[in-house]
């Protein structure tokens, strides 16, 4: 595993990954304030106290691995590189959002950057991964993984398993991540299934799984590290349990009915932007830099506020959105639905 | 001309359009060794190899769903469900991903899949291995739909299909894998979205699709003796729908029956009979648009009863006589 001495001698690498976990909580804040302020449409999943899992892991990967993330994805897809602006844009609604206001914050995604988006259904993200893997693998593209976060929530889909055991199966260069915070929607891990000890859920597969505490920025980044070099040395998925905790609600309508104060608030001491706030004053940085990153990232968010707000709304035609579900609509008559 | 088999022209489709771009892959339960359930993919393993000629585990959601993740990639996944009734252990691959992903994420990807299974009864099969359930697909946005009722088409149609940027579910007809047809041996592509006057008529256009096109074929033979002349007309493809043949042909007999093996009721004959009552084709009719379909119930195992749930010639006939009926008491 990666030394940790030399990452925390590696001061613009501390400095990066501080940007970003800032960044992933502090849209998600605003995006939290806008929806109070009833300034956004439909919903969203926050990951409020999850920022480490996002970005620890996304930093332990290259640019051309594929990255599927769940519906709580927005800490993912910043990790994975998608522009802020772009996306507060997407979470407006507007044209130049990530993915021109068809989609919103459960999808948001760039495959031009290999973030093949934020998923709505579940778990349903695995297989698909499978097939990206399989198609690294049929080209010969040895140093490229696929993916693929999903929630203890999910561990208990169909779709988990099936995925598992086809990567398994085909010695497919899958990186499964699961992000258990703890909860589904409001049930807790201990109420859906009979062990908690979801690292088993690789065993039967013969995958080789491990855990880490996901609230450790630098702890993830090692194990995904350490990870994806086995996935790619041996061409065999690998899995890995992330335990985290989810501060904000599971979605906008949620009133912490299923938990209690008191344990939001000692998973918020721990939450992970605090924690690496401490490594990094431990480690070289004083507060003023701290202070500065938060300025300038408090900042980046500002702007892309400002931007997302400039942009105007899509214009497409319903006739135009009836094109869009299909590619070239020139190549069979007009419009390639039912007209 | 040569003649192959239905199986056959499924077979050529996916070999040459195998031969022809890398890309394309096969994968199914059982394609390998056993040559799949229906002996449809005879000689291909040994053809393209193992990597590219798949033997998946009996896990259609994990395989459905690698088609999506692999096309997604650019690659061109030909998947097969043994039985299109099981289609509803994968659907949200179909539904939510296959269908949506492209238009989800702004239109920077496409999933060129063709999903291919095996339809319809007749076999013997009982409810859970012989139905058809394309009403299913053509009301999700995304997909395409077709439907071959003869080797020509089958072959004509896959090698479409497969070139087709979209995700195209190909529904082959089980008990048409063993019928002959005229089949050329140089290349040739049917595209998707254009219906086949299969033989033109005055009085009356029968509208299918499928398996049942034989079935008004045979009948339009049969009321030529009753000095009735029909038109049948294949359509071949449900998703894009030639929605202007269907009129041009209703414009000139004024009466349509459509036919398919699928449950009549909500089945795709009620949208082609909306698209001919919302056409100028409305104004020419001169009765009732009469639809033939599988009775409302699970198909039954015994074969008297499967017999009798789906249409006949018998029952296609008995409607065009209903519309006949209709002008002679006028």
């Amino acid at each position: 595993m990666e030394d940790l001495s030399r990452l925390l001698n590696d001061k613009p690498f501390l400095e990066s990954i501080m940007e970003r976990l800032m960044l992933a909580r502090k849209f998600e804040d605003e995006v939290f304030s806008l929806f109070k302020r009833g300034r956004l449409h439909g919903t969203t999943h926050l990951c409020v106290g999850e920022e480490a899992t996002g970005v620890g892991s996304i930093f332990a990967l290259k640019p051309q691995d594929c990255v599927l993330s769940t519906h709580r994805g927005h800490g993912q897809a910043l990790a994975k590189g998608i522009p802020v602006d772009v996306m507060m844009a997407e979470m407006l609604g507007k044209e130049s959002g990530s993915n021109r206001g068809r989609g919103g914050s459960m999808h948001i995604s760039d495959p031009s950057i290999n973030a093949f988006g934020v998923g709505g259904v579940i778990g349903a993200s695995c297989p698909i991964a499978c097939g990206i893997a399989l198609s690294f693998k049929l080209r010969g593209e040895n140093d490229r993984v696929a993916v693929v976060f999903f929630g203890d929530g999910s561990s208990n889909e169909g779709a988990v398993h099936e995925a598992m055991n086809l990567a398994a199966a085909w010695s497919l260069p899958v990186l499964f991540i699961c992000t258990d915070n703890g909860y589904g929607m409001s049930t807790p891990l201990a109420k859906a299934v009979n062990d908690v000890d979801l690292t088993k859920r690789g065993y039967p597969f013969g995958i080789m799984s491990t855990e880490v505490d996901g609230n450790d920025v630098l702890a993830v980044y090692r194990t995904v590290r350490a990870a994806r070099a086995r996935v790619t040395g041996e061409g065999k998925p690998a899995f890995i349990v992330e335990h985290t905790y989810r501060t904000s609600g599971h979605s906008k309508s949620d009133r912490n009915l299923y938990r209690t104060e008191a344990e939001i608030s000692d998973w918020q001491s721990n939450n992970p932007v605090a924690r690496f706030t401490r490594v990094m004053l431990e480690n070289g940085f004083s507060e003023s830099d701290i202070d500065a990153i938060d300025a300038r990232t408090s900042r980046e968010i500002a702007e892309a506020l400002a931007y997302a707000e400039s942009c105007p709304e899509p214009a497409a035609t319903p006739r135009e959105l009836e094109a869009e579900a299909y590619c070239d609509p020139a190549d069979n008559g007009e419009c390639q639905c039912v007209r | 001309m040569r003649e192959i088999t239905y199986a056959e022209a499924v077979r050529e489709a996916m070999c040459e359009e195998m031969r022809r771009d890398e890309n394309v892959f096969f994968m199914g339960e059982d394609i390998g060794a056993y040559n799949g359930a229906f002996g449809v993919s005879e000689g291909m393993i040994e053809e393209f190899g193992a990597a590219r000629v798949r033997e998946t585990p009996i896990s259609e959601t994990a395989f459905v769903g690698a088609g999506v993740g692999a096309a997604l990639m650019g690659m061109r996944p030909i998947v097969e469900l043994m039985f299109s009734d099981f289609i509803s252990v994968c659907l949200d691959q179909i539904i939510n991903q296959a269908a949506k992903l492209r238009f989800m994420f702004g239109g920077t990807v496409s999933v060129p899949m063709v999903l291919r299974a095996a339809a319809g009864g007749g076999t013997g099969a009982a409810a859970q291995h012989s139905q058809s359930l394309e009403s299913l697909y053509t009301n999700v946005p995304g997909l395409k739909v077709v439907v071959p009722s003869t080797p020509y088409d089958a072959k004509g149609l896959l090698k479409s299909a497969i070139r087709d940027n979209n995700t195209v579910i190909f529904l082959e007809q089980k008990k048409l894998y063993r019928i002959k047809g005229e089949t050329p041996e140089e290349e040739y592509l049917i595209p998707l979205g254009l219906a086949d006057v299969k033989t033109e008529g005055d009085d009356v256009t029968l509208i299918s699709y499928g398996r049942t096109v034989q079935m008004c074929l045979d009948a339009a033979d049969n009321l030529i003796s009753e000095g009735v002349s029909a038109e049948v007309l294949d359509i071949r493809s449900l998703v894009p729908l030639d929605t202007s043949s269907v009129v041009k042909s209703v414009l000139k007999t004024g009466r349509a029956v459509i036919v398919h093996e699928s449950v009549e009721f909500s089945g795709f004959g009620a949208e082609i009979a909306a698209r001919i009552a919302d056409s100028e084709a409305f104004f020419s009719l001169k009765a009732p648009i009469k639809r033939v379909g599988a009775y409302y119930c699970p198909i039954p195992f015994s074969p008297e009863l499967e017999k009798s749930v789906f249409p006949t010639r018998a029952r296609i006939e008995a409607a065009v006589r209903e519309t006949m009926k209709t002008l002679h008491e006028e």
